[in-house]
């Protein structure tokens, strides 16, 4: 028997993705993006975000089924992202699955986005190791997860308790002047700077913290010393040394998210990590990783870039995994939720 | 006859309450509502499965898609668009968007009010959508947003007529489905873009606050 033909919907953020998936095979990734809608209010905007899901979706659906050669009815089963997200972006993703599911009589799986980062991987590498620790970081999380099976419950091991790392890198850029999205401007001005030039603070990592926090990430605090190391420089009539900035920046994000993403492997006993999410095409963050895992004997596994944003295929894989495990597929009348927890993986 | 003149119309409004309906021209099959404001997503594809059950037809058999395009509360609204957009396309057949003030003045101009009236819905944030008809139900003005003081007097009707204190005579109508489905001759295609009248809310990003506290050393 073939693997499944699933199409998935992903519309919790900025990026609307269809993706034509069946087993670990990746047909079609269509994705538009919002990002430079947003660029002008220095983060996304929800309402500017929905009304570009609106009218990106019926093309990126039409494309998908062309870069994929595969007629709609051929699909076995549609996947959409349930939750976590924006509310009135992930409607229209939800929207746009019900109407496929009921006028293909197939059947619909709510899934969770963060499950889609780790799962989709497969399209790359093959099966997920089992177990596994995932490290999700982008503009709208900063998580680690022990995942044992795309289809069974995941476990958080700790999430940000503030800022998501791809915020503070937004933050930051704007602090310096620079643009929207700031985690490829930080990331290319980085690597004139050096790394050391400033010793900012590293959250969440002084052994009173670690009791309570041991695998949660906190960035409010880096980004108010980024603030106030510049402001102080500007006051006192210096120049902002904008490379060496934003590569003490960077190795402080950085340096938190590899520490304890390698600490986590090694207190679960887990020899796999899995990376996903925008921030994990950030060059330090990929070197530093490869470094440290290395270091400690842990196998790395990062999808191509193109997979680690937000997209439909994620979603399409976890759908998969969900039919194959013979899952029951969601019902008709599911809504979205904003705080879908990591541990629901089909709504 | 061309198909779309005796066809089967399935018929969508989300700009208030939940609304669907299954129609041939002139003729209503089987109509539902949903009247909680918040239930959308949830609602409307239940409602579509509802509606085509109870007239014992399937979705292969409709001739097109007609969806009301607002104006009306932005993430409702894009769940019935997005719905009629991506139904069309699956099953091949075209999709007409209505404005949903008109289907209500449709609804008023059946009753012979013997004058133009105004048609008004809510728009949240004390604000009102309204648009203006001759006694035929012809749009002859808007559809605006406005302060409810801004509405002209006379005859006012809709959804929302009785959530302010407008001045003159004042009926609620709530929007029947049924008209959306079975008017395709009488409703104008608007095309499926929706009527937002209002920008996003979004401020520009301008300067940085300052974090620097006390007083320079
Ligand atoms: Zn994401």
């Amino acid at each position: 028997m073939t693997a499944p033909l699933v199409l998935g919907i992903e519309s919790s953020c900025d990026e609307t993705g269809v993706g034509l998936v069946r087993g670990t095979e990746l047909l079609a990734n269509q994705v538009a993006s919002s990002v430079e809608l947003h660029a002008r209010f220095g983060g996304v905007v929800p309402e500017v975000a929905s009304r570009a899901h609106l009218e990106a979706m019926r093309p990126a659906l039409e494309r998908a089924c062309e870069d994929a050669g595969v007629d709609l009815s051929e699909v076995d089963a549609i996947a959409v992202t349930a939750g976590p997200g924006l509310v009135s972006a992930l409607v229209v993703g939800v929207a746009t699955a019900k109407a496929l599911a009921v006028a293909l009589n197939k059947p619909l799986y709510g899934v969770n986005h963060l499950v889609g980062h780790v799962a989709v991987d497969v399209l790359d590498h093959g099966p997920l190791p089992s177990p596994a620790i995932a490290l999700l970081v982008s503009g709208g999380h900063t998580s680690l997860l022990r995942v044992d099976d795309i289809a069974t419950p995941v476990r958080e091991l700790g999430s940000t308790i503030d800022d998501a790392a791809g915020e503070a890198y937004d933050k930051v850029a704007r602090l310096l002047g620079l643009p929207y999205p700031g985690g490829p401007v930080i990331d290319k001005a980085a690597a004139e700077g050096n790394p050391r030039a400033i010793a900012f603070p590293r959250g969440l990592t002084a052994s009173k913290d670690l009791v309570k926090h041991r695998f949660d990430f906190s960035f409010s605090g880096l980004k108010t010393a980024v603030a106030r190391w510049v402001e102080t420089r500007r006051r006192d009539g210096e120049d902002v040394p904008i490379a060496d900035v934003a590569a003490s920046f960077q190795e402080a994000v950085c340096d938190v998210l590899t520490a304890k993403a390698v600490a986590a492997c090694q207190a679960e006993g887990v020899g796999d990590l899995l990376i996903g999410g925008g921030v994990a095409a950030n060059s330090r963050l990929r070197a530093l990783l490869e470094e440290r895992t290395k270091a400690a004997g842990i196998r790395l596994r990062r999808p191509r870039p193109g997979l680690c944003t937000d997209n439909g295929a994620m979603i399409a894989v976890v759908g998969g995994a969900a039919l194959v495990a013979g899952v029951r597929p969601s019902s008709l009348d599911i809504g979205v939720d904003s705080g879908l927890p990591v541990s629901r993986i089909v709504v | 006859m061309s198909e779309s003149d005796s066809g089967l119309w399935l018929g969508i409004d989300t700009s208030t309450s939940v609304s669907v309906a299954l129609a041939r021209p002139g003729h209503v099959l089987a109509s539902r509502s949903v009247t909680a404001t918040n239930v959308h997503v949830e609602q409307l594809m239940p409602l579509v499965k509802d509606v085509m059950a109870e007239s014992g037809h399937v979705l292969a058999d409709l001739a097109g898609v007609v969806v009301g395009i607002g104006p009306g509360p932005f993430t409702g609204l894009r769940v019935g668009i997005v719905t009629a957009q991506t139904l069309a396309y699956v099953l091949d057949v075209p999709v007409r968007g209505v404005c949903s003030l008109d289907v209500v003045a449709l609804s008023v101009a059946a009753t012979k009010p013997g004058r133009g009236f105004t048609v008004v819905s809510d728009a949240r944030r004390k604000e009102l959508y309204w648009a203006t008809y001759d006694l035929a139900g012809h749009r002859v003005g808007g559809p605006h947003v406005t302060y409810p003081e801004d509405v002209p007097t006379g005859l006012v009707v809709g959804p929302a007529a009785d959530l302010y204190d407008l001045a003159g005579e004042r009926h609620v109508v709530a929007l029947d489905p049924g008209i959306v489905a079975s008017s395709p001759e009488r409703l104008p295609d608007l095309g499926t873009e929706p009527l937002y009248l209002r920008r996003p809310d979004a401020q520009v990003a301008t300067s940085v606050k300052t974090v620097l506290t006390g007083r320079r050393p």
